[in-house]
């Protein structure tokens, strides 16, 4: 082992020290803004201990969980989070699902073809490919004259600014990460187990459900929870596919940031969306460390 | 497995990879579009890019965005290298856990959450925001991604080779500098461009963490396209989505050539 060296204690100290700056300290700091009040100053939110003539007094107000709390916009805002990034990701299994057995079934010169098609798109930008749905969506645009040329609908549909389009945007962007944890996990799955069933006779659609699947459960958590958790906290696609009424909490927190420059409010609401994360995200960071840990000798 | 696929597996994988590709082919496609209107086809044309290129804001914005992505990506690998070496090498340290929940914590949350909660530390530190701001804070994203390529890479790593260095006399740091190092540097050339690509696209932390002058790229195609689809965006579009390809193809053959090599005994000169 290496750790005999004393530049190892200078390595850990160094990472430690990025750590707590750039990634404890900010959170932390997000939960003492949240106690804060707003104000026309630079920084535009109030300290938290005031010093007075009796010295330092804690100045910290609940008062922006109680505005989460009983301004219904908020509550709606959460909850309509939630809907829509549970819609999305079940859309998204839906269609991962097939795409990712086939990709595990498939030759190994196929498979590493078909991964790299699956992973391109994810790489182009990501704001792009949200764009691009603009155009397909709105009313004249190239869904609709496909349908209308098709003469399968009479009139245009309205899809861009609703709740559709916010549905189609999400699973468009996030869908590689429900595909590869299903895949990973199908291609674990030695094929003698399929085989052992339909030599018991079943047949492959039942193989499929009673053996396939239930095997695979963790990756169907694990890609849910990668599509679900950034779903949930999603600002830009309800910005640019939604419509003025498609309220998501993290569009929330973008507004009451740059539109009411609400600082502590919208630290509040970054504090409620992690307290609703951090389990889930825990879970997946567990498992991904025991993961990349192992095989380490 | 070199079983063919069924009639249902074809058919899944044909609609899905035309939904993942069909939206990117439409906006490189309609840039090329001689009219103004987006949705209607009007003859070939590469005016849109001329126009794209005389627009003095784009062309800061770009400026803006390849610098923040130079230094982000730089910062990125040796803060996420760091990481990855004390993750794998260093097993038991007071705290790990924690260490290793924050490191990872950005590949995960909301981006959102992670935008807003450094440029409160920003402020609460007074520091001007700006393009090092901006890269600070993609900095810390990408380090996250680049700890995780490199490692993978650590872990599949043959470790006899660092112990006989070791045994051969080098002390810890040299085997480090000398073994370790030159092995997995194609891992870090990929882990810097992967932090490229992530910082040239990302639109959130930006938008938080950047002050006047250091509009990003992305942060001028949003505010243009909530106005609507223009061809111009268009062009711009199709030369990042080329830009990331060449970066994205890079990373794939410097991965490959790696493992390859990995699997020769890791010699690398």
């Amino acid at each position: 082992m290496t750790a005999r060296s004393v530049a190892w204690p200078l390595l850990v100290a160094l990472l430690g020290l990025w750590v707590a700056l750039f990634l404890a300290a900010p959170i932390l700091i997000v939960f003492k803004i949240s106690l804060a009040e707003t104000r026309l100053a630079r920084p535009p939110y109030t300290p938290l201990l005031v010093e007075s003539a009796d010295g330092w007094s804690f100045a910290g107000t609940l008062a922006n969980y109680v505005t989460l709390m009983t301004d219904a916009i908020y509550a709606r805002a959460l909850a309509r989070s939630v809907w829509l990034a549970g819609m999305s990701t079940a859309l998204a299994l839906v269609l991962a699902l097939p795409m990712a057995y086939a990709v595990a079934r498939a030759s190994s010169t196929l498979r590493r073809a078909l991964l790299a098609a699956i992973l391109l798109p994810f790489w182009t930008s990501f704001l792009i490919r949200v764009y691009a749905w603009i155009a397909i969506l709105k009313d004249e645009g190239l869904l609709n004259a496909a349908l209308l040329g098709l003469g399968l609908i009479g009139a245009p549909l309205a899809i861009l600014n609703t709740d559709a389009a916010v549905v189609i945007g999400i699973v468009y962007a996030y869908l590689p990460f429900m595909i590869l944890p299903l895949y990973v996990t199908f291609a674990r799955i030695a094929p003698s187990m399929a085989e052992a069933a339909a030599d018991l006779g079943a047949t492959p659609t039942r193989t499929f459900w009673t053996v396939t699947l239930p095997m695979a459960a963790p990756g169907v958590v694990a890609g849910s929870l990668l599509v679900f958790i950034p779903a949930v906290g999603e600002a830009v696609i309800p910005d640019l596919l939604g419509g003025a009424e498609t309220l998501m909490i993290g569009k929330s927190l973008w507004t009451e940031f740059f539109q009411s420059r609400d600082w502590p409010l919208a630290s509040a609401i970054a504090v409620l969306l992690l307290a609703l994360l951090v389990g889930p995200t825990a879970w997946l960071e567990g498992r991904d460390a025991r993961r990349r840990e192992a095989g380490s000798a | 497995m070199t079983r063919g696929l069924s009639w249902f597996s074809v058919g899944a994988l044909s609609l899905g990879l035309a939904f993942l590709h069909g939206p990117i082919l439409l906006v490189i496609g309609y840039s090329f579009n001689a009219g103004k209107l987006v949705t209607v086809w009007s003859g070939f044309s590469v005016r849109w890019y001329a126009e794209a290129f005389a627009n003095a804001q784009l062309m800061e914005a770009i400026g803006v965005s390849l610098r923040v992505a130079v230094l982000s990506a730089t910062l990125a690998t040796i803060v996420g290298t760091l990481a990855a070496l004390v993750l794998v090498r260093y097993a038991r340290f007071p705290g790990r856990g924690a260490v290793v929940g924050l490191v990872y914590a950005p590949l995960v949350l909301p981006e959102v959450i992670t935008a807003l909660a450094l440029l409160l530390l920003y402020v609460e530190f007074g520091w001007e925001r700006g393009v090092l701001t901006v890269a600070l804070s993609h900095a810390v994203l990408a380090s996250a991604w680049v700890a995780v390529l490199v490692q993978s890479r650590l872990v599949a790593f043959d470790r006899s080779l660092e112990e006989a260095a070791i045994d051969l006399g080098a002390t810890p740091a040299q085997a480090l500098r000398q073994v370790i190092l030159p092995i997995i540097a194609p891992t870090l050339v990929a882990g810097w461009l992967l932090a490229f690509t992530l910082s040239i696209d990302d639109l959130v932390i930006a938008s938080f963490a950047s002050g006047p002058g250091s509009t990003t790229l992305p942060m001028r195609i949003y505010g243009q396209a909530r106005l609507g689809v223009t061809p111009e965006i268009n062009a711009v579009s199709t030369l990042m989505i080329a830009a990331v390809a060449v970066g994205i193809v890079a990373v794939g053959l410097l991965t490959k050539r790696d493992a390859l090599r990995g699997l020769q005994g890791g010699g690398s000169k």
